[in-house]
């Protein structure tokens, strides 16, 4: 009789083993949201100290703190600017989605004469420093009056989003089998019905990852949203990034709280997709 | 059964059936061109112009001045050098760890779903917080780094502060920071691998590395390749890992080509010529991607 292993299972020794290598590799993440419940003595602390009696002051010194010479707390605008972060990341992730589908569809169904020649200046659009563009379309956007509206930076982040989602979501649409949307066209269902009933509903674990992929990218862009947001459309990273300026240097423990704050969002969805995320990120390399 | 009514005239036109391909992809076309490639030309335009952004006097046309500058300018070369040097071993390494990252979340275990969304966690912070804070680990006198060496040597260990050292810094916090992404393309390579496969090759009694080899490794191929190919795209272009972490320092032996273009642009205020690098350096980024999507062509007809 043959030895029955059973294969890709694993009991508690692998997730004990698993779990040590994940610690150690999550540990610059874990230091960073200790960092957060430290007071300023503790974070610079030598040596550096793995238990201490945690405060919550970081946390509350995002949102109101006293400024330096001022003598009462302040709000600092976190509460706008984490809206800002969720309201304009949401919707250029959704618009990139929605655009990227059609044009993933359209590029994979319907060959343009120099499709892939198209495909590749798309892919090239991704490939330039930001730095280069940033001088043309901050004057663009200086003369158009889009400086400091969410309408230009959500139609930028569209467009940076769009390269990476039309080459991921055309891949799933080219893996598609097309003997069953030829059968349902025999059977004289409409393009339109083709696409939103057979085409559209296999691809969603590829849609899924692809919007994980271009939320985080989003999420954490610094240097097109510090030249184009004003004060009222601000972003997180921007405000992370103003907090370290400071002139009595790094508040560590103030950073790391927003650092912590900051990552829950992204977490909470990629985790509720997690198993989408394993699915979809093949890319359509993979021959079925 | 009664036909929609066909619509007429110029939505009639727009709707025919010919024209269903172009009008899909309109919109990103519409968005790209008015977000990148327009954009792209108007600096493309302003390599040719001695203009400067902090100045409002009206540029005049220099030609391939500015170009001809840049390529004559040694420093552009040995920041190429550096940027090589920085995306080989980052590449290399988040292969590396990537690889064996995904080897181990391969199997089913208790804990698996929690413990991989530890490890993806890297990828999801934003550069300020990783250059911040790994500048803070790599510190001298409080940091963790510097600290654990000085357990076993007795002395503060600055890597930040020789050439050599300062570039492993960089490397690690850079390959640290995307080795997740590398696992996750990896991983889905590896979760494909019908069982059945490995099955076979139980029966055969095939050793690991055979196994390895002729089942895993077809599978896994494909988006190893994606992944060195969207890395090193990345990577060439890193900035604000370097300057948060190092400024270039010491001296200018970690400046990448791009932290030069932004030194360019926003320090000297040389747009012109830092229009002319940045797109010297796309020539150079499609050059290299061709070459490659080429190669892998090759690889797979030959198989």
């Amino acid at each position: 009789m043959l030895r029955r292993r059973q294969i890709g299972k694993a009991g508690w020794g692998w997730s004990l083993f698993a779990g040590v290598i994940s610690l150690i590799y999550f540990f610059p993440v874990l230091w960073i949201i200790l960092t957060a419940f430290k007071t300023r003595a503790d974070t610079l602390a030598t040596p550096p100290k793995l238990f201490f009696t945690p405060t919550l002051d970081n946390f509350v010194s995002v949102f109101s703190r006293t400024m330096v010479g001022g003598q009462e707390a302040i709000d600092t605008g976190f509460g706008l600017f984490f809206f800002n972060s969720i309201f304009i990341a949401g919707t250029s992730v959704l618009l990139a989605l929605i655009i990227g589908t059609l044009a993933a569809y359209g590029f994979s169904r319907y060959p343009l004469r120099g499709n892939d020649t198209y495909l590749f200046i798309i892919l090239t659009t991704r490939m330039l420093p930001p730095i280069v563009v940033i001088i043309p379309i901050f004057l663009m956007f200086r003369i158009t009056g889009l400086s400091g509206t969410y309408f230009g930076i959500i139609l930028l982040y569209t467009a940076f989003n769009l390269p990476f989602s039309i080459w991921m979501i055309k891949s799933f649409f080219d893996e598609l089998n097309r003997e069953v949307e030829d059968a349902a066209r025999m059977d004289g269902s409409s393009e339109r019905r083709v696409f939103f009933r057979i085409s559209l509903p296999q691809v969603t674990a590829g849609l899924a990852a692809t919007a994980v992929f271009a939320l985080i990218l989003t999420w954490n862009e610094f240097l097109f949203a510090l030249l184009l947001t004003g004060t009222e459309t601000r972003t997180v990273p921007v405000a992370m990034g103003r907090t370290i300026g400071g002139e009595i240097g790094v508040d560590y423990g103030l950073l790391g709280a927003i650092v912590s704050l900051f990552l829950i969002p992204v977490f909470v969805v990629t985790f509720a997709l997690q198993n989408q995320l394993l699915r979809g990120v093949t890319f359509g390399t993979i021959r079925k | 059964m009664s036909h929609p009514t066909e619509p007429q005239g110029f939505v009639g036109w727009l709707l025919s059936p010919e024209r269903r391909g172009a009008l899909l992809v309109a919109p990103a076309i519409f968005v790209l061109f008015v977000m990148n490639i327009f954009p792209l030309m108007w600096s493309f335009g302003l390599s040719f112009f001695n203009y400067r952004a902090n100045r409002l006097t009206v540029p005049s046309f220099r030609g391939l001045y500015y170009y001809e500058r840049v390529l004559t300018d040694p420093v552009v070369w040995e920041r190429f050098q550096t940027t090589a040097i920085i995306v080989g071993s980052s590449v290399l390494l988040q292969l590396i760890v990537g690889f064996l990252l995904a080897l181990l979340f391969e199997r089913a275990f208790p804990g698996r779903r929690i413990l991989l969304m530890l490890v993806l966690t890297p990828m999801m912070l934003s550069f300020v917080a990783v250059g911040v804070f790994f500048k803070l680990f790599y510190e001298p006198t409080f940091g963790l780094l510097s600290q654990f060496v000085s357990v076993f040597t007795g002395e503060p260990y600055a890597i930040l502060a020789t050439p050599t050292s300062a570039l492993i810094g960089i490397v690690v916090a850079d390959a640290w920071m995307w080795s997740p992404f590398v696992m996750l393309l990896v991983l889905a390579g590896l979760v494909s691998v019908p069982k059945y496969l490995y099955e076979a090759a139980e029966i055969d009694r095939a050793s690991w590395w055979r196994r390895f080899r002729t089942i895993t490794f077809p599978y896994i191929k494909s988006l190893l390749l994606l992944a060195v190919l969207f890395r090193t795209i990345e990577t060439f272009k890193l900035f604000d890992i370097v300057y948060l972490i190092t400024e270039g320092g010491p001296g200018s032996s970690t400046e990448t080509i791009a932290v030069y273009v932004y030194r360019l642009a926003f320090q000297f205020f040389r747009t012109s010529q830092a229009s002319a690098l940045a797109y010297i350096l796309l020539f150079v980024v499609i050059v290299l991607t061709n070459l490659y999507l080429y190669g892998v062509q090759r690889r797979s007809q030959e198989l």
